[in-house]
């Protein structure tokens, strides 16, 4: 059985323009899926519809077996548990310690009261501790965010994810704001969490490159439309082309 | 590899993993918040309550407000009258803004650090430092003593604030002006005085303006308090025959509205202008 | 700048000047301010400043009980502007376009902020004095009905500066409102909200004496008392321990701010 599954998925902000248009696909467990596409290509959206921050006009999402299309409050908490979420910008609090913002990740799990009083497990602190060790930031653990690089901040933002015991990561753009270096240390990151704790992560990406060096399959987006779905050795050049059109393309290995 | 991680954790003094990074300004605000929360609760047992029956007065308050805000109606002069005290008032909020804003640009242009000396930029924060801390009522009254109660006393007195206020915001505002534009006129030989005309005020004159326009905004509801507390006159008189001596509730709540009338229409004008010309505030 | 351009600036230059010249005289008719008499009016109130309003040892003597009053304004102030930055907090919230619950609320919030920020405390004191009598309470009633509309407004902008990107990310890992708004939009603007906090109890605590001047309080008490019994020293005493206590209070919330932001 597959993680998850998006049947005929369609959205629209406004009544003309469909950002994404009937999207098909599934997603086995412990891979590493790369969405890639044009900016404007709906890649962002897609993925806010899965942990529903967007919520779509009609198709079907199952995750882990359940229909998810119809779940309200009590229920999307849960859901959103189980799904991790990390960004471009990191979207820290920026005067809080790392270890608090990794902890924010439990509030998922957490009654308001507890939640409002940090009301966190020794074994919750702990496993924070452990997490941002194999993120290789124990070290800061106290400093304030604001404090850390963009490439520091990214990886307390995998840890606030990972904390949350999911079982899937969305990343959105998660290297678009980073050096090759500091890019470089999240992709391998992203695909150790893949292969050794058996979460399956889909990230978007602009960057084709990376996709093709890191990702177990790729799917790209093109204005709302799947126009590739595969392993990245059927990406051929030919391909690309039809993904971003010719001219943008050679636009952006230069 | 769990004892690697142990070094790494700041314990409570009950042994609990810390969560805090224990810098000085977390401290600070934590100090800060409990003083606060001590402070208050403090207050209450400090309060004198002479003369205070909890029910009754919140009865009693619900009932007036309710002829205030509902009831309104005047009985001790006409509508005419009461536009006209409201006029007055304006009156004395328009002169002390615009005295104010005056003698304050002078002292500004002597307090900012980049047109002025540092010590006299110091002498001047400090006076006005020192007039701000007097409150306006009792720059009011002492004034009242030599000048006679009225509306000389009450500008001359709240002149001493809108002076406070528009020096510190005028001055910070000349400070901003780049250093590229005073140099530039420098160069060219231009006298103190040219360097102000040209380069100070035409880069700052809507900020000059929308900090004037906020003190006005001000400068009424001081108006108001001064008439009501200083014998200056104007609407705010009116407030207080109305409520202290009359006990005309209905009336009460009539100038109330008047003044809330005023005060929001001069809110609206100057969060216009802020919006429009100042960046955030503070 | 083209010719024409230039003059039509400069004609409206003039312009602007011309008329606040002519709305400064109309104030003046109407308020019978006279220019010349109150520019005189200075040197002889300073004379009469300096030479009156002088500190004696008598009037040293009743420190101890000014002390008392001054106390009294003091916490008065403070727990006005603690317990209305509470309230307004919560109005704060509700208020600003970035964490409201709904419209209704957020507008509900910005009505009762406009309502108690555009009345004047002098009037709140006036109308809470008839049915409250002269004690503390009444004081303190004002002083946090005010506050609590200038409160409100610093907030809302306070909270709609912070930054919404961490408001995402405790969405997306299943907070619920509550603990959204206090560990992802609070700690951002906690700084902001104590400055604010700290100015409002500096302001007041001028508010109070005007207010305690009406109802009866405090160390306003205090100085209409003497001012009306024309003890003129004691008055002396009675503003140099106010201006003393504003400006110890000033440079504290300086230090703070300094040190928090």
């Amino acid at each position: 059985m597959s993680l998850l599954e998006i049947k005929h998925l369609n959205k629209s902000y406004d009544s003309k323009t469909n950002v994404l248009k009937d999207i098909n696909f599934e997603i086995e467990s412990g891979d590493l899926v790369s969405v890639i596409g044009p900016s404007g290509a709906g890649k962002s959206t897609l993925l806010r519809c899965i942990n529903r921050m967007v919520n779509f006009d009609d198709g079907k999402i199952i995750f882990d077996g359940k229909d998810t299309t119809h779940y309200k409050k009590r229920e999307l908490r849960k859901l959103r548990t189980d799904i991790g979420m990390v960004f471009q910008h990191y979207n820290l609090v920026p005067r809080l310690t790392v270890i608090e913002n990794v902890l924010h990740g439990r509030l998922g799990y957490k009654s308001t009261i507890q939640g409002l009083l940090s009301m966190f497990t020794e074994v919750e602190k702990e496993n924070a501790f452990s997490l941002l060790d194999t993120l290789g930031i124990v070290e800061h653990a106290y400093k304030r965010c604001d404090q850390l690089s963009g490439g520091q901040q990214q990886r307390v933002g995998i840890a606030r994810a990972l904390i949350q015991n999911p079982k899937l990561i969305l990343c959105d753009e998660p290297i678009a704001s980073l050096d090759p270096n500091a890019s470089k240390v999240i992709m391998t990151y992203l695909k150790q969490i893949t292969r050794d704790m058996n979460i399956t992560c889909i990230v978007n990406l602009h960057q084709v490159d990376v996709a093709r060096e890191y990702s177990d399959r790729i799917i790209a987006l093109n204005k709302g439309a799947v126009v590739f779905d595969g392993s990245h050795l059927q990406l051929t050049e030919e391909r690309m082309n039809h993904v971003y059109g010719m001219e943008t393309r050679e636009l952006i290995t230069v | 590899m769990q004892y690697d991680l142990a070094t790494h954790m700041k314990r409570t003094r009950t042994g609990k993993i810390s969560l805090k990074s224990g810098e000085k300004s977390e401290k600070v605000i934590q100090l800060t918040v409990l003083s606060f929360v001590v402070l208050t609760i403090a207050a209450f047992f400090f309060f004198d309550f002479t003369g205070f029956q909890f029910k009754k007065a919140i009865v009693e308050t619900a009932h007036n407000l309710k002829v205030m805000f509902f009831m309104p109606k005047l009985s001790h002069f006409g509508f005419g009258e009461a536009i006209f005290q409201v006029t007055i008032t304006l009156g004395l909020a328009v002169l002390s803004t615009i005295l104010g804003a005056l003698i304050a640009f002078f002292l500004a242009l002597l307090a900012a650090t980049n047109l002025s000396k540092e010590w006299i930029s110091r002498t001047v924060r400090v006076i006005v430092a020192f007039i701000r801390a007097v409150p306006t009522v009792l720059w009011v009254l002492i004034f009242a003593i030599s000048a006679g109660l009225g509306s000389e006393a009450a500008v001359v007195g709240m002149l001493f604030h809108s002076i406070a206020y528009l020096v510190k915001a005028y001055s910070e505002a000349f400070e901003e002006v780049s250093p590229g534009i005073i140099e530039s006129l420098r160069a060219t030989g231009s006298s103190w005085w040219h360097i102000v005309k040209h380069g100070i005020v035409p880069s700052t004159s809507t900020y000059i303006m929308s900090w004037t326009f906020l003190r006005f905004e001000i400068n009424f509801g001081v108006a108001v308090a001064m008439g009501a507390a200083a014998g200056a006159g104007g609407i705010g008189f009116e407030l207080f025959m109305a409520s202290g001596f009359y006990f005309d509730l209905r009336e009460v709540g009539f100038i109330t509205y008047a003044i809330l009338l005023v005060a929001i229409l001069l809110e609206m004008l100057s969060t216009r202008l802020k919006n429009r010309y100042l960046p955030s505030e503070k | 700048m083209s010719e024409k351009k230039f003059r039509q600036k400069k004609w409206q230059t003039t312009l602007f000047f011309t008329v606040i010249i002519v709305v400064t005289f109309i104030s003046s008719s109407i308020t019978k301010f006279n220019f010349i008499h109150s520019m005189t009016t200075f040197p002889s109130a300073f004379t009469w400043i300096f030479s009156n309003l002088m500190i004696t040892e008598e009037s040293f003597k009743k420190l101890p009980t000014i002390l008392t009053k001054l106390n009294e304004t003091i916490f008065m102030a403070i727990a006005a502007s603690t317990t209305a930055a509470a309230l307004s907090l919560f109005l704060g919230v509700m208020g600003s376009k970035t964490t409201k619950v709904n419209n209704v609320f957020s507008v509900i919030a910005r009505v009762i902020a406009s309502f108690s920020r555009n009345i004047p405390i002098v009037a709140w004191a006036l109308i809470l004095l008839i049915s409250f009598g002269q004690n503390s309470l009444t004081g303190f009633l004002a002083l946090f009905i005010g506050s609590v509309g200038f409160l409100t407004r610093a907030f809302i902008e306070s909270i709609d500066e912070a930054d919404q990107s961490s408001v995402e990310a405790l969405t997306a890992t299943g907070a619920t409102y509550f603990q959204i708004i206090s560990k992802a939009v609070i700690p951002q603007s906690l700084p902001q909200i104590i400055s604010w906090t700290l100015f409002m109890i500096e302001t007041n605590i001028r508010s109070a004496t005007l207010v305690g001047i009406l109802t009866g309080t405090g160390i306003g008490y205090s100085f209409d008392l003497y001012y009306k019994s024309m003890d003129y020293n004691t008055v002396a005493l009675i503003t140099f321990t106010i201006v003393i206590t504003v400006i110890l209070i000033e440079l504290m919330s300086n230090y703070i701010r300094k040190v928090i932001i």
